[in-house]
């Protein structure tokens, strides 16, 4: 264990609130985050099964204003960004020229000059600083970094919108997912109240002012408001959890500047047909050549033990032929799953194949992703 | 929760009751609500040796694996299988689930383990 002093973590407004509860913490990125209150399991749970709320101030928030804002995100930005209205967002990737990810990001549109994108908590300054230099010396347009004016709270699960009712009058049906809207929250107004998340159950974020008093208040409404439903504090070890079950991505496993987006199965995220942006004629030359040499698929395990990430994924023959991306326990799903980018040849599902724990290799099968999907609500 | 003053203890969080040459292994409640839910033992074979202050098997949290180091040298000569479909049985009574038995090679390796009093103030010295 090193003996040097560590740089001081970054905090989010709710620091003290989190050490208040009881929650275990841990470096994530640089931040000093919450990883579990009352336990990974029953947060978990409490997502899938009720509702939970997270902090999510450490993510980043970059605004790109201006009568050239536009043209500016359909720059940098693999999806196509004309085809949002007001109020919509979508997922998105920013890339580098050879077609490797900067970052994922949820884009909205905000209005016709102004473009939130909000961006992961460990890229901030890279993706920040990218931006400015891949938009340097355009005219009609600026770029804004408000990652520090937000505590942003992720409500998720059935019964989020239910909490949200008793915290907003704005009219919540009338947000579809990935959609959002300004209101008043907790007596706050204009606040953005966004139908996102990374749970892969119905859930909404709201961004409201970074002030410690005014943070407090409202994750104490909110816990106030979710008591009646059975709402947790959840922390990021849920969060991860939760993320993988539904096969959504987390930077530095499923994308990375050296995985490209057609290896990470985002393909369909990238609108090569709407013109130039950063990285597409590398998507480009990749599909000319028959496509990617390997893609992100889901494992499963079939005999007893844990995938992990970094842990090698072999052959039925014993060669190694990846390595896991994610791994771990799914709590709601009770199976072992994992991700990993794996060759052509062995990505059909059913596909065997095995993954090296402890020096043996215990075998797994190829699945279809999302291992999880969330029940839609009958009309 | 209590600490047996029967059992002694380690500093990577072990605790062993011994019997004579018979020494009951499993990990404590301190180890345990560091770890969270366990979900997996890796459980060593009935039969093989195990080696002071050597790996013997692991405990998987949700999170992460957590290694487990023999306190004394010795055989299996049992090891606990409910723990295979109910690893959560340590987080409920880390200092009654045991992990395994050793017929123990060298009473003298349990010498150096620390009293109950001692792992006490070790493990209050840790979080602060």
């Amino acid at each position: 264990m090193s003996t040097a002093a560590p740089a001081a973590l970054r905090k989010t407004a709710l620091n003290d609130t989190h050490r208040r509860l009881g929650a275990k913490m841990v470096d994530f990125g640089g931040w000093d985050m919450p990883v579990e209150y009352s336990g990974l399991i029953a947060e978990h749970m409490a997502v899938r099964t009720a509702v939970g709320v997270f902090d999510v101030s450490h993510m980043g928030d970059i605004q790109l204003r201006g009568p050239n804002s536009l043209a500016a995100v359909q720059h940098i930005s693999m999806n196509d960004a004309s085809k949002l209205k007001e109020g919509q967002a979508h997922y998105s990737a920013l890339l580098y020229a050879n077609g490797t990810f900067v970052d994922d990001v949820i884009v909205h549109k905000l209005s016709d000059n102004d473009y939130l994108l909000v961006i992961n908590a460990g890229t901030r300054e890279k993706d920040v600083n990218w931006v400015r230099k891949s938009l340097a010396g355009r005219p009609g347009m600026h770029v804004s970094d408000y990652s520090d004016y937000y505590t942003q709270l992720a409500i998720q699960g059935p019964k989020a919108v239910d909490v949200m009712r008793k915290l907003t009058d704005s009219n919540l049906d009338g947000i579809k997912n990935y959609w959002f809207t300004w209101g008043k929250v907790c007596g706050l107004h204009n606040t953005l109240i966004a139908r996102t998340g990374y749970t892969g159950e119905d859930g909404f974020e709201i961004y409201i002012p970074s002030d410690v008093p005014t943070s407090e208040r409202v994750w104490n409404e909110v816990l106030e408001a979710g008591k009646e439903f059975g709402i947790l504090p959840c922390g990021l070890g849920a969060r991860n959890t939760l993320r993988l079950e539904s096969a959504m991505a987390l930077y530095g496993h499923e994308i990375s500047d050296e995985i490209n987006v057609f290896e990470a199965g985002l393909d369909r995220y990238a609108k090569l047909e709407k013109g130039d942006f950063i990285g597409r004629d590398a998507l480009e030359a990749v599909r000319a050549a028959g496509g990617p040499k390997r893609k992100l698929v889901g494992l499963e395990m079939t005999e007893r033990g844990i995938a992990r990430d970094g842990y090698a994924v072999l052959s039925p023959e014993g060669k190694k032929i990846g390595t896991v991306a994610s791994g771990s326990p799914a709590p709601f799903l009770k199976k072992n799953i994992a991700l990993a980018h794996l060759p052509m040849e062995f990505t059909a599902p059913g596909t065997e194949i095995a993954v090296e724990i402890r020096n043996q290799p215990v075998k797994a099968v190829v699945v279809t992703t999302p291992f999880y999907k969330r029940q839609k609500k009958q009309a | 929760m209590d600490y047996p003053a029967t059992y002694k203890y380690t500093k990577e969080h072990e605790w062993i009751e011994l019997n004579g040459k018979e020494g009951k292994i499993g990990i404590t409640d301190y180890a345990q609500n560091s770890l969270g839910d366990i979900v997996f033992v890796d459980l060593p074979k009935v039969g093989s040796s195990v080696e002071k202050g050597k790996v013997f098997g692991s405990v998987e949290s949700v999170k992460a694996v957590s290694d487990l180091y023999s306190p004394v040298s010795g055989t299996v000569t049992a090891v606990n299988e409910e723990l295979t479909s109910s690893p959560e049985k340590i987080n409920t009574a880390a200092h009654t689930a045991w992990i395994m038995k050793v017929e123990v090679a060298n009473a003298a390796d349990a010498s150096d383990l620390l009293s109950k009093d001692a792992y006490e103030t070790y493990i209050k010295e840790e979080t602060h």
